[in-house]
Parts: structure tokens; sequence; C-alpha cells
């Protein structure tokens, strides 16, 4: 028993040093970063954390940004905007980062955002809601398309089609609900009736029941599905399992050709709104986005043996905007950094051509959307989008 | 200095010296932040501790309790223009009531089955938070307007590192002037045999009751300090995970110890910081460790450490 | 009427997952009054492992096996390693073990694994069976046979053979057990490790409808607990009836009143049932001796 407090003892005060210890000075750029890496949104959070520990290290070997190593300081925060805002807190106090790219979900961005605002550090966030950058504040930035971007295109395709009345069945997951309630802001503008709108939780297993509901209600002409993770790929497949025909709609938040796997069969002409990331083979030859999404696709493929994901896309386009207002500023000051930032112009990325602007902390447009449609297994290109 | 040491007070006047001397040890403000979460978490701790290891009952669903602390300040001011202050004392009379409300039908209940009852509250509690959007902003939840005292915006990690550990100090005097009362004597029978007290006149269902509200209250304000701390709120804080880590928080410290309440939040909110720089194994680890502790110091820290003490002694 | 049947559906597809989770708890709680919150991960285990070992080239009933295998061990190592050396701690003590024991398992399984969804293929086809206006997986009739033929199996066991007498003993005094010659850890060992494969051919089975992924425990674990309890814990039958219980009054729930609040009805309901019958619908009146 002594024996074993002994050793707890020696074991707490060796963790205090190694705590301590971490924080050697160095000539690095710091570059923080707090992702949800395990828990509910690992989906966000997983490829983001690979994309930037990889294009950090390749970043690096190239000789860094202005002549000075990257350092990259990553912390999980386990899908809670709690312990999220401890670690935004422990970046900026601590670690004395003088830039941050991550927030992987909305709750988690707008509880750091007080932090970053008050540390006057450029915070590009990879999260959804169009709330981040509307009212836009000076410090924050985001590089993943809005919510309401997603519901216009889609809408938009419905429109094209004739189909409009729709039902809504959406994830009660963050990612679902926002983009919920952006689709139903935005449809009366674009001329969608919503007939009827369903929800389940986001590690249901079988919402047939909803479906059941939708396809009883007269009139509907298709359904949209706003939801991420594996929700999205079981709707899919309760969809065949009742036989519905109509046309199904999913969002961005399914973001990669992991779905079709999943979804099997049921995918056949499943159509979505999607990054020129997912279609990266089938661009056109004079897109400029195809240099820039083959060569992420490939580069993510090779170093983590699994398929890109438009989240990981995200974080690398909040990497490389940031990398390159720092070799604009010419220097690691952070209010220098911002003014950079804020002055992107052409910056093509997985996402699409960003141009930002005072009054415009994203800088997508609907162009940056493509309207995919899954056949035969894979994506193709909805012609005309 | 005896009758110091063995004052029934001692754990709250440890607790003072604690909270007085720590920020010496403080190289920033990332340091008052902690303090202030371990303080924030070890109120709700407390209370949960007299229900848990005093009374014996277990609880799977307090984070619903936190939850209603926590929301209680942000729609307090934003939808009825009530100041912040007064919504911490709102929302633990609004989580009192429902604990009373509750806790009637569900403490017949014993053992596991008790656990489920709490078990749905808690998530019963959740889900409401998460669906009432227009309430409560839904699942990405809402901000929470700065806390407004005397004129002063309270902002800083080091000035909620005084309020939370003031607060505290005060949660102890109270929870130690309770287990030395006849309530809190009623309660340790209980504890130790449901029918031999029934049997020496205690009213045992009233009796649960009472330290059932009395720990929701407890949990209620440490929730409404937690979101005016965070500045935002998420309906995670009453989630199901967030009722686990309580009850670790109990247990690892040592249940019925009220200064255990401390060690076992100081504990799980410093480790997953501590364990960052273990990068991936950061759950594993932390998943270890807590069974280590759990099979080693079986009875929580703080009396397994004692007892081994008390055996030197001799 | 169409759609009632196929909220029945709905109901029993997800209520046999919660049943067979379920029937994980009963075993280990028979036989030392332990809740065990890592059953969870051991059906995480049990689909994980896999689908990993058949993305290795594996075949998938050799796969399957090689995966209820390997969790069965894993979970006799959580007896011996983790439960067996804090004999004599108090209930709650145990409880937080196995909670150490399925946030460890859960923080491996992230490493060894990854992080992202995974489906095994279904027995019998995807093609779903229409019958009466409404579809039913084939799988999902699959995984309630299972957890039919696992509570005869248990009752058979429990009921008819020696070694189940010796789980009664051991569960009912373990002093008294071990007197009469019953090596009771031998028993405990035994109950975690069948657990543990209970857990583990669920995580097989529900894979092809639930899909998996590295933290499908928590809430399985959860929803397996309240099915146990409510079916009264410690009744293998109790378990299933509580299972698909829970997973028809989601079902209805989404389907008639809300579906965002389908959860809360359902857990709204457990509390009533327990405030009126505390035992559970199944379970044994304890009696408590002064």
């Amino acid at each position: 028993m002594r024996l074993l407090q002994r050793f707890t003892v020696t074991a707490l005060i060796g963790f205090l040093a190694l705590l301590t210890g971490e924080n050697f000075a160095s000539a690095q750029i710091k570059i923080g970063s707090v992702l949800s890496v395990s828990g509910p949104a690992s989906f966000l959070g997983d490829p983001e954390k690979r994309t930037l520990e990889i294009y950090v290290d390749e970043i690096n070997a190239k000789g860094g940004v202005n002549g000075q190593k990257l350092q990259l300081i990553v912390y999980d925060d386990g899908g809670s905007a709690d312990n999220a805002r401890t670690f935004a807190s422990r970046l900026v106090e601590e670690d004395k980062i003088v830039a941050m790219v991550g927030g992987s979900t909305t709750g988690s961005t707008l509880a750091m955002i007080p932090v970053f605002e008050e540390a006057k550090i450029p915070f590009i966030s990879l999260a959804g809601a169009i709330q981040i950058i509307q009212p836009v504040r000076s410090w924050v930035f985001k590089t993943p398309h809005t919510d309401k971007m997603a519901c216009e295109k889609i809408f938009a395709d419905l429109k094209a089609r004739n189909l409009t009345t729709i039902a809504l069945i959406s994830g009660a997951d963050a990612f679902g609900k926002s983009m919920r309630d952006q689709c139903v802001a935005v449809a009366p503008n674009a001329g969608i009736n919503i007939a009827i709108e369903e929800s389940y939780g986001p590690r249901d297993s079988d919402m047939t029941p909803q479906l059941t509901n939708i396809r009883n209600k007269a009139g509907v002409l298709a359904v949209v599905n706003p939801g991420f993770g594996q929700g999205p790929a079981i709707v899919t497949r309760n969809y065949r399992q009742l036989g519905i025909a109509l046309p199904l709609y999913q969002s961005h938040g399914v973001a990669s050709k992991q779905f079709i796997e999943l979804a099997g069969p049921a995918a056949e002409g499943v159509r979505l709104p999607a990054a020129a990331l997912l279609i990266a083979d089938k661009l056109p030859a004079d897109d400029p986005q195809k240099p820039v999404v083959v060569d992420y696709t490939r580069t993510y493929q090779q170093k983590t043996g699994q398929a890109v994901s438009t989240f990981g896309g995200h974080a690398y386009d909040g990497l490389m905007i940031l990398v390159q207002a720092m070799q604009r500023a010419k220097s690691a000051d952070k209010a220098r950094i911002r003014d950079e930032v804020e002055r992107t112009k052409g910056y093509v990325g997985t996402g699409g051509i960003v141009n930002m602007s005072p009054t415009d902390h994203m800088g997508l447009d609907l162009s940056a959307f493509h309207m995919l449609e899954i056949k035969g297994g894979d994506w193709t290109l909805v012609p005309g989008s | 200095m005896r009758t110091l040491l063995e004052t029934r007070l001692l754990p709250a006047i440890v607790v003072a010296v604690i909270v007085v001397m720590l920020p010496y040890f403080f190289p920033s403000a990332y340091y008052y932040r902690v303090g202030a979460l371990v303080f924030i978490f070890t109120l709700a701790v407390v209370g949960l501790n007299l229900l848990m290891g005093f009374a014996g009952q277990v609880s799977l669903g307090h984070a619903g309790f936190l939850g209603i602390g926590a929301y209680s300040v942000v729609i307090g001011p934003v939808y009825f223009g009530l100041p912040s202050w007064l919504c911490v004392f709102v929302g633990a009379t609004v989580s009192g009531a429902v604990a009373f409300l509750v806790g009637r039908p569900i403490l017949r209940l014993k053992g596991h089955y008790l656990a489920v009852a709490t078990l749905g509250f808690g998530l019963l509690v959740a889900i409401v938070l998460t669906n009432e959007a227009s309430w409560t902003g839904g699942p990405d939840g809402m901000s929470v307007p700065k806390l407004a005292l005397f004129n002063w915006q309270v902002r800083g990690s080091d000035a909620w590192y005084w309020i939370a550990g003031t607060t505290l100090v005060g949660g102890f005097v109270l929870a130690l002037n309770l287990m030395e009362s006849p309530t809190g004597r009623a309660l340790q029978a209980i504890h130790d045999s449901e029918i031999a007290a029934l049997v020496l006149g205690i009213d045992v269902a009233r009796k649960k009751l009472t330290v059932f509200v009395i720990s929701a209250m407890y949990a209620s304000v440490a929730g409404s300090y937690l979101a005016l701390f965070n500045g935002h709120v998420t309906p995670d804080v009453a989630g199901f995970l967030r009722s686990i880590e309580l009850v670790a928080m109990v247990v690892l410290g040592g249940m019925g110890s009220i200064v255990g309440s401390l060690v076992g939040a100081a504990v799980l909110v410093v480790l997953p910081q501590v364990l960052t720089i273990f990068h991936e194994y950061e759950q594993a680890l932390l998943g270890f460790i807590l069974m280590v502790f759990m099979i080693f110091l079986r009875r929580g820290i703080v009396p397994s450490v004692a007892a081994t003490f008390a055996g030197r002694r001799k | 009427m169409a759609e009632l049947l196929q909220f029945v559906f709905s109901g029993l597809t997800v209520g046999a997952i919660y049943a067979l989770v379920a029937l994980g708890f009963t075993l280990i709680y028979k036989a030392s009054d332990i809740i065990n919150f890592a059953q969870g991960e051991f059906v995480m285990l049990g689909g994980m492992t896999t689908v990993f070992v058949t993305l290795a080239g594996v075949s998938l009933p050799l796969a399957a096996l090689i995966a209820i295998i390997v969790t069965t061990a894993i979970g006799l190592a959580l007896h011996r390693f983790a439960i067996e050396p804090a004999r004599g701690a108090s209930p709650v003590a145990l409880i937080m073990i196995t909670i150490g024991a399925s946030i460890f398992l859960r923080g491996v399984a992230q490493i060894i694994f990854d992080r992202r969804f995974h489906s095994l293929p279904s027995l019998f086809g995807g093609d779903p069976i229409k019958f009466g206006g409404a579809a039913i997986l084939p799988q999902s009739l699959v995984v309630l046979a299972s957890a039919m033929v696992i509570v005869t199996l248990l009752w058979l066991f429990i009921d008819r053979t020696l070694l189940g007498k010796a789980v009664i003993a051991t569960a009912a005094n373990r002093l008294a057990a071990r007197l009469i010659g019953v090596d009771t850890r031998r028993i405990v060992d035994f109950s975690f490790a069948v657990s543990a494969a209970i857990g583990a051919i669920a995580g097989v089975l529900i894979t092809p409808i639930a899909l998996t992924s590295y933290d499908v425990g928590t809430l399985l674990a959860l929803k397996g607990f309240a099915a146990a309890m409510l079916g009264g814990i410690g009744s293998a039958l109790g378990a299933v009836i509580g299972g698909l219980l829970i997973g028809l009054f989601e079902a209805l729930a989404a389907g008639y009143l809300s579906s965002n609040y389908k959860d809360a009805v359902a857990f709204l309901i457990i509390l009533v049932v327990l405030v009126s019958i505390p035992q559970g619908l199944f379970g044994r009146t304890k009696i408590e001796r002064v």
C-alpha cells in the first residue's frame, strides 16, 4: 500500500513536470487549433486534425513561413463547447499562439469567439452556421460554406425541377438543426413550400416512422435531409426500404465517398450540394480548383488511407489562407495577419474561390457549390450547376 | 490550535486557505480559469455527495439541475430582462421545485432502479433544452450576458476564481453544518439502514426529499456560474456524460467526504488538461487512470489516504 | 393501418437491438450484482473488430468469430484485472470501474480502429420484406430471433445445468456458495465472458442495420441499461421485453406524436412504469432482511 502511495505521488509529480516542461521557448510560429476530434462531432474533427497535421508538416518541410517553422498545437474538445473554451484560454495564455484555425462545431466556435476577440487573435473557424460571420466580427473568419448557401443551392435545383412542395427530415444535432432553420427561413423567397417536417436523433438506427409520415403526406414532391454523420446514410437506406420514389436531397454534411458505401444501392439518384473536392477527378480540366483538389485528395488518401472529406478540406483552406496571409504580411504580428486574411482575394481552395472583404469574412458565393448526383455508386455533376 | 483542528468547520477553513493561497502559484489567467472551474464543479459535487455519500441515494441525472441553473441565467436576462444575479437564485428555486416534484415519486425507488429514474430525468431535461430552440437556442446554445454586480461587469477568469471560491467556502460551511445537524444524522441513519431509521421514527421519505432538493440547488448554482463564466451555454451541460462526470468526481474523491468533493473535482478537471500531451492516447489514459484509482483507492482518494494515515499513527 | 404496422416494425427493429444489449447486463448482474457499463463497448468491439478484420481480407463468418473470441477475452480480462482486484468495494466504486473501463476501451478503439462509421453486409441481403403495406429488413428479424434464442439458452442454462445453479448460488450469497464448493471467482469470470460474447454477437448482428463506430457503445449501454431495468434487472426475458417496449415506445412516439420528443416519451413511460412497479416488469421484489 505504501509502495502504491509513493508511486502515485511520483506519477503526479511527473505529470506536473511534463505539463510545465512542454512549453519551451522556440522561434516557431505557433498556430493553435481546438477541434472535436473525439465525441459526437468526430466526423468533423478527425479529418480536420489529420489535414492540419499533414499540411503543417509539408509546409515545414518546404522551409516554413517567412523562414520560420510552424508549430501546430491541437487540443481535442471532445465535442463540448465548455472544453473548447478552456482550451482556447489555454492557447491564448499558455501556448501564446498568434493565430487559430479550428472550432469544428458552431457551438464550440461561439463559445471560443469571446476569448480570441479579447486577445485580438485572428480566428478562422471551421464551422458551418451563418451567425459565426453575421454580424461580422473583426477577428473571426470562416472557411466552410454556410448552411444558408446549401439550402439556397438545393432550393434552386428543386425549383428548376418544379418540385416546389417538399418534406424536411433533419438530424437533431447542431448541424442538422442549424441547416433546417436556414432552410425554413429561405424557403418562401425561393418559392418552396415545406409541407411537413420530421427529425431524428443523430445516433438513431431506424427512421422509418418519420419517413412513413412523410410518405403519407399528400402533395410532397421531394425530401431534403439536413444532417451529418451516419444519420443520412440510415435515412437513405430506410428510404429505399420503404420504397419511396420521390427525389431525395442530402446536405453537404454528408461530405465524403463513405456515404455512398454506407448507403449502398439506396444512394442511387440522391442529389446534394457539394464543394468541388468531392468530384476532384471529374472536374473539367480548365477548372481553377482542379489542381488544388486533386492534389489534396491524393495527399490525404495517401497519408491516411481514408477517403477525403469536405470537412478536412475546410481545414486545408483555413490553414492555407492563414499561411498565405502570413506570407503577405511578412510578419507574425497578429493584427497584420488579421488584416491580410481579410484581404484574401482569389484564393483557390477545396471549398471554392475565396474573396474576403471587411463585410464578408467567408468569401464564398453560391458558385462554390456544385449540385452532385450519385450515379452508379459514384458522384456525378448535375449538368448546369 | 487543537480546537481549531477539531472544529467541524475544518474542511471549510482548509478550502478557504487553498482558495486564497493558490493564486500565488498561477502564472497566467488560464490557471485562474482552471481553478474557477474546479471550484464551480466542486460546488455541484458537494451537493451530489450529500445525496450519494450521506443519504446513499444514487443520481445519474444530476447534470439536469446543472442545466436548469445554466439556462436560467440566459433565459432570465434575455427574455425577461431580469438581472443575472437574481437569475442565479431563480434558477436555484426552480431546480429545488423540480427536484421536489420529481423526487417525491422517484425516491421511493431503490438502488439501480433509482439510478435509471434519475438517468431518465437528466435525459428529459437535456432533450427539452435541445428541442425548445425558441427559448434555449437549440443544440448550438446561446450566448450568456455577462454578470453585472453593482454596475461592474464581471469579466475575467480571476474575478470568477474569487466568486466561485467564496461561494464554495459558503457551500462547504452549509454542507458541514447540515451534516452535523439532526437532518444530517438522520441521513446517515438512512444510509446505514433505511428500515432501522424508519423504526426510529425518522421520516425517511421527507429527509431523502430534503437532501435531494438541497443537492439540486447546489448543482443549479454551479450551473449558473458555469454559464456566466463561459459566456455560452449548450444543452450538453445537462447531458448524460456530464452527469457521469459528476458521479465520478464524487466517487473518486470519496463518497461522504466533503473535502473529497474538492479532490474529485480537481482530478477530473485538471487531468484532461494534463493528459493533452498524450494526444491520441488521452481518452484511453483517462479511462485507465480512473480504473486504477478506483481499484486501489476504492473508497475514494480522501478516505483511503486518511485511512492510511490513521493506520500509521498506531 | 399500414402505417401502424410500419411503426411497429420500426419499434421491433430498434427494440431488438436494445434487447440484445440489455441481455448482456443481465448475466453479469445475476452472478455478481454489478452493472457493467462497459457492456456497450463489448457491442462496439464485436462490430468494429469484425469490420476491420474483414477489411484485412478475412471472410465475414471467420471475422465475426474472431471478433467474438477477442471480445470474450476482453470481458474476461475486465473481470480478472479490474473487477476482481476491487472485490469488496462498494457497488458505486465497481460501477465507476466499469465506467473507467468503457472510457478506456473507447479510447483504445479510436487508436486501433478509426473514428469513422462502418457497416457490415446483412445476413440475408438488404431487400426488405414487405408485409401488409409495411417493410421490415430481414436483418431485423435475425436480431429479434437471436434475442429469443439467447433468452431461451440462458433460461435453459440457469434452470437446467449445474453451472447455472452455481451462478444463482453465487448471486444469492457468495460466501455460502464458496462454502459448498462453488468456485465463485470462476463463476463470475464465466458470466463476464458470456456477457461479452453476447455483446459481441449483438454487435455483429446490429451493425448491418445501425452501423458502427468507436463510440456506439455509450448510447447503446444507456438504452440497454434502461431496458434491463424496465424489464426487471436479473430477468433475461424482462431484458428482452424491456428492450422491445422501449423500441416500440420510441417508434410510436416518433410516428404519432413528435419525432423531436420520441426519446423523451420513452423515458417518461419508463419513469411512470418504475414508479408504479418499483422492481420492473419481471423483476423479483427484493426482500430486505433486517
